[in-house]
């Protein structure tokens, strides 16, 4: 958190001592740290991390090998998940999985933050016509069933995961570029840009250093809730064929595999499934825990 | 109210025309000869500058927007690259199942949303809340596809209750829009539960209780009227999620609509069809959000319509 964020003036209460002085962070964690919920998403979320990274070395099987001797096996102490129509292990390939989805969905949202940010403080700070053009565009973008635009997109440029990544990118924009811009127009009015503007300060230093580091906390929440809506809508695409293809072991590109065999062997479209639910369920608690915290309304 | 409507349907032009604009650029944005594209993989050199002449892609690209413009004004959507026939012929048929099928959805989703909402709302910090935004934020997560697939194998595969995808009879409607409304039904949840909230703390409501009007009153009388505008605003926009989700629930489902018919286009290459759909896609869109704005003004005594 930057110390330029504007901090709220404190009203003066009895109950307050003098020395407790409430920095916006200190503020913000004592409110964060009472939400049990967000703080287990927080923890689970760690773990997501670990997993993606470390997870390829640690898994105990192979998950591009067949093996034609186990196939379709329900789950067992040996395989926790079960097998696949190849006999590949499920659990392996979940793991494996969530490096893909991690990597998917900041990758995407990362892009959509950056592109939204500087189209937001350009419109913000600038306003006339370019605010106009931009804002026009992304209510355009915005009007789209962001899963239509991202099809859209894909049929142009064929499918892939990395075309995915670009087309939830592009629909996340929209939405970053009006949280930036609705900062940027009240922060433009503060003293401290004023003094900025005052010694002859370039804009575009008064944009990013001055201007962009207020508008954090406003992104922030918007930025941990676009993840878990981009995992879910990347694994969209690959069950619809349109991401990752098989044999990867994206999560919904195995769920997609697993349909032909849901009467047989219903686990290989369960597990996987599971994994996206639960990621994405994590990533909203915490966007929903984050939100109460930075929401200077909300005092619990 | 008159004037407010004109003004609110005149605005809807500029974006009519962005996306217009858009629709029209897609087949040149795709990678290779836009001819060569609609005239196939395996098509003579002559074939594709018959093509080119026919579909007047030799011509400069503003004259091209203006004629592709005409033809979509006259109904002339192109021809499908699949199937040699109309565009619009095809999408005809796709649009009923589509359409009843997010009705469908909305419906349900409309009243277990707001039954889910205001009772967490009124019991805020309980049980009962927690229960029910826990529930709103899992529906929220829930890839639908992943709980079309799971309600598939309970109720069709297993129980054999309920087809396991198609269209016709009532029955085919019931997994199918409960998958699909399932996350509206937990945006509504959460959203009604909030408004809820806000209209319980208005001094109208202090007045309701002290004059001694039991809770089951108060909520139904003064609270839930009053938290219905927000709320129809809010599932007026849940129509344009709903249209997207079809997409993918229609493929679980083999339901035959407008979402599987883009879905199979864009694995054919038919890129008529893709164009088209995505111009319907985003006129329906369009027009709910205006019939919802309009609604607002009309439902809201608080709203100028200067």
């Amino acid at each position: 958190m930057s110390q330029r964020t504007v901090r709220e003036v404190a009203k003066p209460n009895e109950n307050e001592k003098m020395e407790d002085i409430r920095t916006p962070f200190s503020e913000f964690w004592r409110k964060f740290k009472k939400q049990k919920t967000a703080i287990v998403a927080a923890l689970f979320i760690c773990l997501f991390f670990i997993t993606a990274i470390i997870g390829p070395y640690i898994v105990p099987y192979d998950v591009a090998e067949p093996d034609y001797d186990h196939i379709l096996e329900g789950p067992s102490s040996k395989h926790w998940f079960g097998t696949d129509a190849y006999g590949r292990d499920i659990f392996s390939r979940v793991i494996v999985g969530a490096r893909i989805s991690l990597a998917v969905g900041l990758s995407s949202v990362l892009v959509g933050a950056i592109l939204g940010s500087i189209l937001g403080l350009i419109s913000g700070y600038y306003g006339g016509w370019i605010d106009n053009v931009i804002m026009r565009i992304a209510d355009v973008l915005f009007a789209f069933p962001g899963i239509i635009l991202a099809i859209g997109i894909i049929a142009i440029l064929g499918p892939g995961l990395y075309n995915v990544v670009f087309a939830v990118a592009i629909f996340s924009t929209p939405m970053f570029a009006r949280i930036v811009r609705g900062s940027t127009l009240a922060i433009k009015e503060t003293v401290y840009v004023e003094a900025a503007k005052s010694i002859g300060t370039k804009d575009k230093r008064i944009m990013f250093k001055h201007i962009l580091p207020g508008t954090f906390s406003g992104i922030i929440v918007y930025f941990t809730m676009r993840i878990g809506t981009s995992i879910l809508t990347a694994s969209s695409l690959s069950f619809l064929g349109m991401g990752a293809q098989p044999p990867t072991p994206e999560w919904g590109a195995m769920l997609s595999s697993g349909r032909d065999y849901l009467g047989v062997a219903s686990h290989i479209t369960f597990f996987p499934g599971m994994a996206i639910f639960v990621t994405v369920l994590a990533f909203n608690l915490l966007g929903d825990g984050l939100r109460d915290a930075l929401d200077p309304k909300i005092d619990n | 109210m008159l004037n407010y409507t004109i003004r609110r349907v005149l605005g809807v032009i500029p974006t009519l025309i962005l996306i217009s604009i858009f629709v029209f650029l897609f087949i040149h944005l795709i990678p290779g000869d836009p001819a060569r594209i609609v005239a196939g993989e395996d098509a003579t050199a002559a074939d594709v500058e018959l093509i080119r002449e026919e579909l007047g892609l030799n011509r400069p690209l503003y004259v091209q927007y203006i004629t592709y413009m005409k033809g979509i004004l006259h109904g002339d959507l192109g021809t499908s690259l699949k199937t040699k026939k109309p565009v619009l012929e095809e999408i005809k048929n796709r649009f009923v199942p589509t359409l009843t099928l997010t009705l469908f959805s909305i419906f349900w989703s409309v009243i277990f949303g707001l039954l889910i909402g205001i009772i967490s709302a009124v019991n805020r910090g309980k049980w009962q809340d927690y229960t029910g935004m826990f529930a709103a934020v899992s529906g929220i997560s829930l890839p639908s596809f992943w709980l079309g697939l799971m309600l598939v194998q309970i109720f069709s595969v297993k129980l054999g209750w309920l087809p396991t995808g198609g269209y016709g009879t009532f029955k085919h409607f019931i997994l199918p829009s409960m998958t699909l409304g399932a996350g509206v039904a937990a945006i509504i949840a959460r959203f009604a539960r909030s408004s809820v909230m806000d209209i319980l703390k208005e001094d109208y409501v202090r007045t309701a209780r002290a004059k001694g009007l039991i809770q089951k009153v108060v909520v139904w009388r003064h609270v839930f009227r009053n938290a219905l505008i927000p709320i129809v605003t809010m599932v007026g926009l849940q129509f344009g999620f709903l249209l997207g989700g079809s997409v993918v629930i229609e493929t679980v489902f083999s339901w035959p609509g407008m979402g599987s018919l883009l879905i199979d286009s864009v694995a054919f290459r038919d890129y008529p069809m893709i164009q088209s759909e995505i111009l319907i896609f985003s006129l329906q869109f369009i027009i709910i959000n205006l019939i919802v704005d309009l609604l607002y003004a009309v439902l809201n005594p608080e709203i100028s319509y200067r």
